[in-house]
């Protein structure tokens, strides 16, 4: 692909587990910058994301990755002080032009939050919400299925398979939070963005998340804010380090995690500041 | 010595307690011991104990010294004989009081006059008016209990202002290092706080009981069944004392009439008032939001009277001339009706659920507004689909509260539905409530005994009974789809 920069080639011939055929831009920020009101939140960030591969976004809180995260589905359009500049595009489709439907955009980009936030209704209409909504389901049995291997996919469908009328908000923390990938997932996004999952889990609960992360990567393409190091280094493949609203640097997780070339993420890795 | 100026005293010597206890406490902190209270807890503890037991005292001692009083009175009163000059004893007894309070305001060292027909014109120029029944026996009991009411008077000031002294000397001695003054004023907090909320339960309870004994005594005469069930409403007004024939006091109109023009009134309010809630919560921008929000609870401060008046000298008749030109000729909406008084009623509840309604919005957690949002729903099917149900129980609670208010509403029934106790359905003729009827059956020259007054207290207790249940229902809906969702 010839849209690809000379950087993200030079890092990707440092990522062994991507051959170069495969390195699709599926969503790229350009010249992105978020405004709070007068207050700039984030400047200038060029960052790719690619097909069926993790990307990592860390950095120091208030640094500007959850903003930048959720302008990739428009999120901060519900804020209404909110106002970003740049250019955004999802398979070189410009997000925020005027001939996209905002809705559209969120069922192919779907959004997983920081703390579970499951709906006040039964597991099975949780995940049935969206489908429902988009009309994926003409029949109850088209239905059922939709729910079942969305359950599936979210590495939850044993522990709940008995209990699909029970609510939602009953299910432990860990198990939420799966409920909500699932929900995520059975709209069937292109891209799933993803808040900080674990930070409201116990280590087990991150375990089975983590693991289900990098399953998920066969279909999807991922982009995760997290502030667990490892975690980053564990799930993803790509890794973009913001500070004060700026990306600093950006590029396969092994180099960045091995030899960055910007020493604030160094410092920032090796846990001397943030 | 007056009440007032035994209050301002009382209170004078709290503040200087208070000044003298933290000054005392201030005094003793020399640093050797950590004090366990800060110095102003010691002046609270002082100044309560100065007061508290004194006002406890004076309230205590003002009840006691006037129901000696009256009994005092009652003695020196003659014998009751068949053809005593007064109807009856309570009625000599107040006759008395009033006299004896007029008394006070002739200047002291007036002559009084033996008879009452002298001392009338004395007090009328001092702007005293009196009975004219007042005999003139009554004078010099009167004046003996002007005198005693007096004696008492100084006695319960002397005694309280002596209680007060002793309270804040006992409170000062007190004062040490270690003391616990801030318990001590912690704990009194508590008492004063639970007895306010108790007021409001024994108000209540007061409230029940005092319909409750008239009530029982209206079921002397009227059975409960044709109370009850009875389908006419006629109570055959009779003059005092006159005896009158039995009026027909059946419920069925007034009950029936009740719930109709407040079902009506919840149609025009529900929806209305639940969907400018959604639009003030979820799309309003806060430049529209300050301007249309304190606008639509300023329809809540116009009082109901005046709701009534625009339901009778204008929609009344709008839509009697409406009807009438609709159909050509005969109207089919009465000038007074159901259809009229509930409108009205109705667009007066809007802001109350609507108010009530954005509050249980607004509290939603935006969590789930942004997980539906970021499942590609519109703000419509997010509103529909998840805030409403998660809401829901704090909106069935404000619709019942509602409910409630509408089935109490007095003034714009009267004006715009009438006083008729029709039993119809029809939405368009005139039909009247329950509290109409109360009003109705209280205002005019009754006797108080007769069924025609104490069925407004029938009436009273089935409201506050109708009521009740509304809540009861209220807090079950609540609770058990709160459970569900949480």
């Amino acid at each position: 692909m010839n849209i690809m920069t000379e950087q993200s080639l030079e890092n990707a011939v440092g990522d062994k587990m991507n051959a170069k055929s495969n390195e699709v831009i599926k969503m790229r920020g350009d010249k992105v910058g978020v405004f709070y009101g007068e207050k700039q939140a984030l400047f200038d960030v060029n960052l790719d994301v690619r097909l069926n591969q993790v990307t990592a976004l860390i950095g120091p809180s208030g640094c500007g990755k959850s903003t930048f995260l959720r302008c990739l589905n428009r999120m901060n359009d519900t804020i209404d002080s909110a106002r970003v500049t740049g250019k955004i595009t999802l398979d070189q489709e410009d997000i925020y032009d005027k001939s996209i439907d905002v809705v559209e955009l969120r069922a192919r980009v779907g959004m997983v939050f920081q703390k579970p936030n499951p709906f006040p209704k039964s597991i099975y209409e949780n995940v049935a919400y969206g489908p429902r909504i988009h009309g994926l389901a003409k029949r109850k049995a088209d239905m059922d299925q939709i729910v079942e291997s969305s359950l599936k996919k979210a590495a939850i469908w044993n522990e709940v398979k008995d209990r699909l009328h029970e609510p939602g908000t009953g299910l432990s923390g860990g198990q939420q939070q799966r409920l909500c990938i699932a929900r995520a997932i059975a709209v069937s996004p292109e891209v799933i963005l993803m808040d900080e999952p674990c930070s409201a889990l116990d280590p087990i609960a991150t375990a089975r998340v983590e693991e289900l992360i990098d399953e998920l990567r066969q279909n999807y393409t991922i982009v995760i804010v997290t502030h667990s190091m490892q975690q980053a280094a564990r799930v993803s493949q790509r890794t973009a380090m913001f500070h004060l609203g700026y990306l600093v640097e950006e590029g396969a997780t092994d180099k960045m995690f091995t030899n960055p070339d910007d020493k604030r993420t160094q410092d920032y890795i090796t846990g001397r500041f943030g | 010595m007056s009440s007032m100026l035994v209050l301002a005293i009382v209170a004078a010597i709290g503040v200087v307690a208070f000044f003298i206890g933290r000054q005392r406490a201030v005094a003793q902190d020399n640093g050797s011991v950590k004090p366990h209270s800060r110095a102003h807890y010691h002046g609270w503890w002082a100044f309560l104990l100065a007061v508290l037991p004194a006002l406890l005292l004076l309230a205590v001692w003002n009840i006691g010294s006037s129901v000696y009083l009256e009994r005092h009175i009652h003695a020196a009163l003659p014998e009751r004989t068949a053809d005593s000059a007064v109807a009856s004893e309570a009625l000599d007894v107040s006759l008395v009081k009033s006299l004896a309070r007029g008394l006070r305001q002739l200047d002291a060292n007036t002559q009084l006059p033996a008879s009452f027909a002298e001392l009338q014109p004395l007090l009328a120029a001092k702007g005293v008016a009196l009975a004219t029944d007042t005999q003139d026996y009554m004078i010099p009991i009167a004046v003996e209990a002007n005198a005693v009411q007096d004696r008492l008077g100084l006695i319960g000031a002397v005694v309280t202002l002596v209680l007060s002294i002793a309270g804040a000397f006992y409170a000062l001695r007190q004062v040490a290092p270690r003391a616990r003054a801030r318990n001590n004023v912690e704990r009194l907090m508590l008492w004063g706080l639970l007895a306010a909320s108790t007021i409001a339960i024994l108000t209540t309870v007061g409230i029940v009981l005092s319909m409750l004994f008239q009530t029982i005594q209206f079921f002397d005469s009227v059975s409960p069944a044709s109370f009850f069930f009875g389908t006419v409403w006629d109570p055959r007004f009779a003059a005092a004392g006159s005896g009158g024939s039995q009026g027909q006091f059946g419920l069925i109109p007034l009950l029936s009439g009740t719930l109709y023009i407040a079902f009506v009134a919840l149609l025009v309010a529900v929806p209305v008032g639940l969907m400018s809630a959604v639009y003030m919560a979820e799309y309003a921008s806060p430049k529209v939001r300050s301007v249309v929000k304190p606008a639509l609870e300023l329809l809540a401060g116009i009082p109901t009277i005046v709701y009534g008046i625009f339901a009778v000298v204008t929609l009344g008749p709008f839509l009697r001339d409406l009807s009438a030109v609709l159909t050509g000729g005969s109207p089919f909406i009465q000038g007074q009706s159901i259809f009229t008084a509930g409108l009205v009623m109705g667009v007066m509840l809007i802001p109350v659920v609507s108010s009530l309604s954005d509050d249980i919005i607004t509290a939603v957690p935006r969590a789930m507004r942004d997980g539906s949002l970021g499942l590609g729903a519109t703000r419509s099917e997010t509103i529909k689909r998840v805030i409403l149900p998660a809401a829901l129980p704090g909106i069935v609670g404000a619709i019942l509260l509602t409910a409630s208010r509408a089935i109490g509403e007095t003034m714009i029934v009267v004006l715009a539905a009438g006083v008729a106790a029709n039993l119809t359905a029809n939405p368009f003729e005139a039909m009247t409530t329950i509290t109409v009827k109360i009003v109705n059956q209280l205002t005019g020259d009754l006797e108080f005994n007769s069924p025609q007054t104490l069925v407004a207290f029938a009436l009273g207790i089935t409201l506050f009974a109708l009521t009740l249940v509304m809540n009861i229902v209220a807090l079950y809906i609540v609770r058990k789809y709160r459970e569900q969702y949480e």
